[in-house]
């Protein structure tokens, strides 16, 4: 069923939207000066690998991700056998470029997913990796060192950039596939959409821009 | 032939109720087993076909559009009348008869109107229940407005949409039946002919407009819903497919043709612009509620209409008809418009439009008011002609609308051949010369949904006996190959000249003619002129393509063909009536101011034309004798 | 005025179908766009061409027959418009104007500019209705229905099954369509009775028919001649989800 993949999307789009939101109050500090920044950041990955619920999130997490890709594909697949191709295409003028190439926006965050992922998730998990003065496992080192590269940071930037206009119509775009139909709520949700997304993104891009000017 | 209307016994109440207690019925087991074909899926076509599914009849429902949602009743928007007398207004079942048989000009059965009003308030009911979002106030209940000249309001109304609310109602029940297989749908097919075995209607012979296919189709009964011919004046608020071929080729069967000639004019239409114009868009009458129609009054106008002082504009409705002035009948307005034209003060590029005014109004309620009341219409004018109407005078025209006329029925909408049914307007039933606005929507419905279920039931009873009709039998192989044959020919003759060009031709034929306004001289040129162009027709008309795949020229040359063949018993038809009534007004018998003369001793009769067999012999007329017994004739004066 | 056409002529189900090219000149400003048609279609004929074949029939925009893409919008570039309402006084003199047929995998092509769109009939048909049997209807005034909601179900209702939605949806959707019924309906207590087997019978229908998934891009809202609202698609969304989590066993 068509409505029932769209319904798939948007739980689980909506779940990574969430937990955007936790991943992103836990990296602000980064934002602290340096040494209590590598003290707290260190702690508190340390605090999520040891954790069963944050265990059982991550697994949620992880299959949401799939999922979402996986229909993410098959949908678009779908949609461009079921579209038309016109000799001359104008359609554009109605619809925002967004909403049109939630695919090309979700494939580029899946790219900067993989990456992202390696440069942290994996070497944290099981690359080697020093211990911070407290004995916890340095990932704000890795983190700072990472970000001295310029060529990583504005990938960075542009995939926040991506993300942001993935979020932008995927916030409203999924409650309305949960069957938000009232005009006023679904105004204030496209507001809070967009809202949601220019913050979360500004402020992850921020992150490594921050780092890349401040540590040296 | 003796005519007999088949008018039960009794008072005017209970006429209908008493055929209802003694039609006979038909077995429910046995209902499956009996076959009915509907051509046509607007209102009437529609809910006859669905109502005879869900009473477990076979049916075949058949329409030459893409959907049966786009049947030309879906384009109708003012609204459909009901004597529920919600607004306490003093409204009644009588009330509403009388006002339509006055209106028609009493030239419409008593017996066949006042069922008409008696089923107005069922239809209500229906169509509510379906789903369709009338107007309502704001307490929930149903509102109402006043329309087409009456003291009531009885109107019902979804927005200016209401013909395509009721159709969709309509077109659903429709669809559901189709689900429930008790209807099988043929979508894209038009009807070719008429099958007639042993006197009795079996079956059609269609053409599957995709594939080209000729098809049999065989039934215990056979109803035409086909709507109205009125586009053979080829400029008409008319959709372009809309055509009188079913009820022709029944005609050529059989079955009488009543009133061919009455068509009502249209007064609010857009005029035409230039000869590739296809179609005169229609505005709401209810502009007439606060527009004022007017002309110059000088011969040689060059000015726009803005720059005409005052008293060189001739308000002529006003002048003409000061009790009622614009919102005077629609059969008068047209006329009064058409003879200022004719006189050469017509306004616009060809001359052909008067003004409809609103700076009156404008000036007093302000334009924000008339905004409100009109602006889907100002928008829609606006859209058509590129000019605002909040700045200068729309320019409105009359257009073919309705046909009165249509296949002569009985009480029971059966026509004179045994099995054949006509429901709607293909009819000439309950409007007589002249239809009040609203009614039509209520007509076609209340033949679909309340009395053809009962009547072709009634004669449905008594053919269980016959069995399976087959088309296998020679009357199918002879109609085919008739149809054929004549797909052929036009596919043959290979002119210069387009199907379209000709149309053209005869539509202004008439127009000028058989039109407004007819006289004997003017009547008798047309017959012979039509002929001819017909002759011409069928020597130089170009049909492109082949019939074994979708053609559309070759769909329009069938159609026109038979166009030929209908004007010219229109014009029959007002030859032979020596009087003015309703939409019919011979320019020898009006008064001395000009208004219609009718002649109740003479005519006060139904003309129904029978086919003499060939188009060589001139048609044979029948007449039908309307009495009154409930309501004594009185003459319409809107002075 | 003088017009350069490309339009895509198709001889039938199976064929290819190729953009051919076409002057017409002399055109007048005050044509509507079909009667554009008629006149190339006129001087085809006299060339013993065949014409080009389209849908239209009201000519009004009420009947939804009428439906081509020009240059690359469904009904051409006025907004709530058909294109038997759209006037050439929209294009210029020696435009270059593409007409094509709607295209999408539930519309196949016939022939030329004439697209199948059947399938919305056998959506209605799985359940866009109220089972109600002619005759059984109780008086009018018995179910009050306030003048919010009556207005609200008729803006869903004004629906003329056109199929600009679907041609101009870039996944090929027929959910506004679909969901103006089934809006019209949940929101009237005549359809309320039936809610939740309507909108599982219908979007059954609706995914038989080849048609994409909405994305909510929201440009079938945009060109839809009768302005239907895409919050239709969430209310239909909200049915949907609703009646497959009360769903009975059974059904």
């Amino acid at each position: 069923m068509t409505v029932t993949r769209k319904l798939l999307m948007s739980l689980t789009g909506l779940f990574l939207c969430f937990f955007l939101l936790i991943h992103f109050l836990g990296n602000t500090q980064l934002f602290l000066p340096p040494s209590e920044a590598q003290q707290s950041f260190n702690w508190y990955s340390h605090f999520l690998t040891g954790n069963i619920f944050i265990k059982i999130v991550s697994y949620v997490l992880y299959l949401s991700i799939l999922l979402h890709a996986v229909y993410a594909w098959i949908i678009t697949a779908k949609n461009k056998k079921a579209g038309g191709n016109y000799k001359q295409d104008a359609r554009g003028r109605s619809s925002k470029w967004s909403s049109r190439n939630m695919g090309i926006l979700g494939f580029i965050i899946l790219i900067f997913l993989v990456l992202h992922f390696q440069n942290f998730w994996y070497v944290y998990k099981f690359g080697s990796i020093g211990l911070d003065p407290w004995g916890n496992k340095d990932l704000y080192t890795v983190v700072v060192t990472a970000f001295q590269q310029g060529w990583l940071v504005a990938i960075y930037v542009v995939a926040m950039i991506a993300l942001g206009y993935h979020l932008a119509h995927g916030i409203s775009s999924g409650i309305r596939t949960l069957g938000l139909f009232n005009p006023k709520f679904v105004r204030w949700v496209q507001y809070l959409g967009v809202a949601y997304a220019v913050l979360i993104c500004l402020g992850f891009a921020l992150m490594p821009i921050y780092i890349f000017f401040t540590s040296k | 032939m003796k005519l007999n209307a088949k008018i039960p016994q009794g008072p005017l109440e209970e006429k209908w109720s008493n055929y209802k207690k003694t039609a006979k019925l038909v077995n429910p087991a046995n209902r499956k087993k009996l076959d009915v074909i509907v051509i046509g899926t607007g209102l009437a076509g529609a809910s006859v076909a669905a109502s005879l599914g869900e009473m477990g009849y076979n049916v075949k429902s058949f329409c030459f559009q893409d959907s049966p949602r786009r049947a030309h009743s879906v384009a109708a928007q003012g609204g459909v009348n009901a004597a529920k007398n919600y607004k306490n207004d003093g409204d009644s079942i009588y009330r509403m008869f009388v006002d339509t048989l006055k209106g028609g000009d009493f030239r419409a059965r008593e017996a066949n109107v006042y069922r008409l009003a008696e089923c107005s308030v069922n239809l209500i009911d229906q169509a509510v229940a379906q789903g369709v979002p009338f107007g309502r106030e704001y307490g929930g209940y149903l509102n109402n407005r006043s329309f087409g000249g009456v003291q009531v309001s009885r109107t019902f109304y979804a927005r200016g949409q209401t013909g395509q609310q009721l159709l969709l109602g309509t077109y659903q029940a429709l669809m559901r039946q189709v689900d429930k297989k008790t209807v099988q749908l043929f979508a894209s097919h038009e009807m070719l002919d008429l099958v007639v075995i042993d006197d009795r209607a079996r079956g059609v012979i269609v053409r599957n407009l995709e594939t080209g296919a000729i098809e049999r189709h065989a039934a215990h009964a056979v109803v035409l819903a086909t709507g109205g011919f009125g586009k053979i004046y080829y400029l008409s608020t008319l959709a372009m497919g809309c055509n009188g071929s079913a009820i022709w080729r029944a005609y050529k069967k059989g079955a009488f043709f009543a009133s061919p000639s009455w068509t009502q004019i249209h007064p609010t239409s857009l005029p035409q612009s230039g000869d590739y114009q296809s179609k005169l868009t229609l505005m709401s009458e209810s502009l007439r509620n606060d527009g004022r129609i007017w002309v110059p009054k000088n011969l040689e106008e060059k000015r726009i209409a803005n720059d005409i002082p005052e008293e060189e504009r001739d308000y002529y409705l006003e002048r003409r008809y000061p009790a009622f002035g614009n919102l005077a009948p629609r059969d008068i307005s047209s006329r009064a418009a058409k003879e200022r034209i004719d006189a050469g003060f017509g306004v616009g590029a060809l001359k052909n439009a008067v003004y409809l005014d609103f700076s009156k109004a404008i000036k007093e309620q302000g334009q924000p008011k008339i905004a409100e009341k009109y602006g889907n219409l100002f928008n829609m004018y606006e859209k058509i002609t590129g000019i605002n109407a909040y700045k200068e005078p729309m320019m409105i025209s009359p257009a073919a609308h309705f046909s009165m006329g249509g296949l002569w029925v009985d009480y029971e909408l059966m026509t004179t051949i045994p099995g054949l049914f006509a429901l709607g307007e293909a009819n000439f039933a309950d409007h007589g010369a002249n239809r009040l606005g609203a009614n039509s929507l209520l007509q076609a419905s209340v033949d679909g949904y309340f009395i053809a279920p009962y009547t072709i039931a009634n004669y449905l009873a008594d053919q269980i006996k016959v069995g399976k009709i087959s088309t296998k039998h020679e009357a199918f192989d002879k109609a085919e190959a008739e149809a054929k044959l004549k797909l052929d020919q036009l596919l043959q003759i290979k002119g210069n000249q387009t199907v379209d060009y000709y149309h053209k031709k005869l539509g202004k034929l008439l127009y000028d003619y058989c039109g407004l306004a007819r006289n004997k001289e003017g009547l008798e040129f047309a017959i012979d002129a039509i002929n001819k162009l017909r002759d011409e027709f069928y020597k130089n008309v170009n049909v492109t393509g082949d019939s074994d795949r979708m053609n559309a020229e070759l769909e329009k040359a069938g159609r026109v063909a038979d166009y030929f063949e209908i004007g010219v018993l229109m014009c029959y038809d007002a030859l032979t009536r020596d009087e003015s009534c309703g939409a019919h007004f011979r320019e020898e018998y009006q008064t001395p101011d000009g208004e219609a003369e009718r002649n109740d001793a003479e005519f006060q009769f139904i003309s129904a034309w029978e086919w003499p067999g060939s188009l060589d012999k001139e048609p044979i007329l029948n007449k039908e004798n309307l009495t009154f017994e409930f309501v004594q004739p009185t003459i319409r004066s809107y002075k | 005025m003088k017009l350069n056409l490309k339009i895509w002529r198709q001889k039938n189900r199976e064929d290819q179908g190729r953009m051919v090219d076409y002057t017409l000149d002399n055109v007048n400003t005050h044509m509507s766009f079909l009667e554009m048609l008629d006149t190339l279609n006129d001087e085809l004929i006299r060339k013993n061409e065949e014409p080009v074949e389209f849908d239209h029939d009201c000519r009004e925009g009420i009947c939804g027959q009428c439906g081509v893409v020009i240059n690359g919008i469904a009904h051409g570039p006025l907004k709530n418009t058909t294109t038997c309402q759209l006037h050439m006084r929209e294009f210029k003199d020696n435009e270059t104007i593409f007409i094509e047929p709607f295209r999408a995998s539930g519309f196949p092509i016939k022939k030329d500019l004439k697209v199948d769109r059947t399938a919305f009939d056998r959506i209605i048909s799985a359940g866009g209705y109220v089972s109600v049997n002619t005759g059984q209807a109780p008086e009018a005034n018995s179910i009050p229905v306030s003048h919010e909601i009556a207005e609200s179900a008729f803006d869903a209702a004004a629906c003329i099954g056109c199929g600009a939605c679907v041609a101009t949806c870039k996944n090929g959707s027929a959910a506004l369509f679909t969901s103006a019924k089934i809006s019209q309906f949940a929101q009237l207590p005549q359809g309320k009775v039936e809610r939740n087997s309507r909108v599982l019978k219908m979007l059954h229908q609706m995914d038989a028919e080849d048609f994409g998934h909405c994305s909510n891009t929201e440009a079938c809202e945009v060109e839809c001649p009768q302005g239907i609202s895409v919050l239709n698609i969430a209310r239909m969304n909200y049915e949907y989800n609703r009646a497959s989590f009360f769903k009975s066993k059974k059904h």
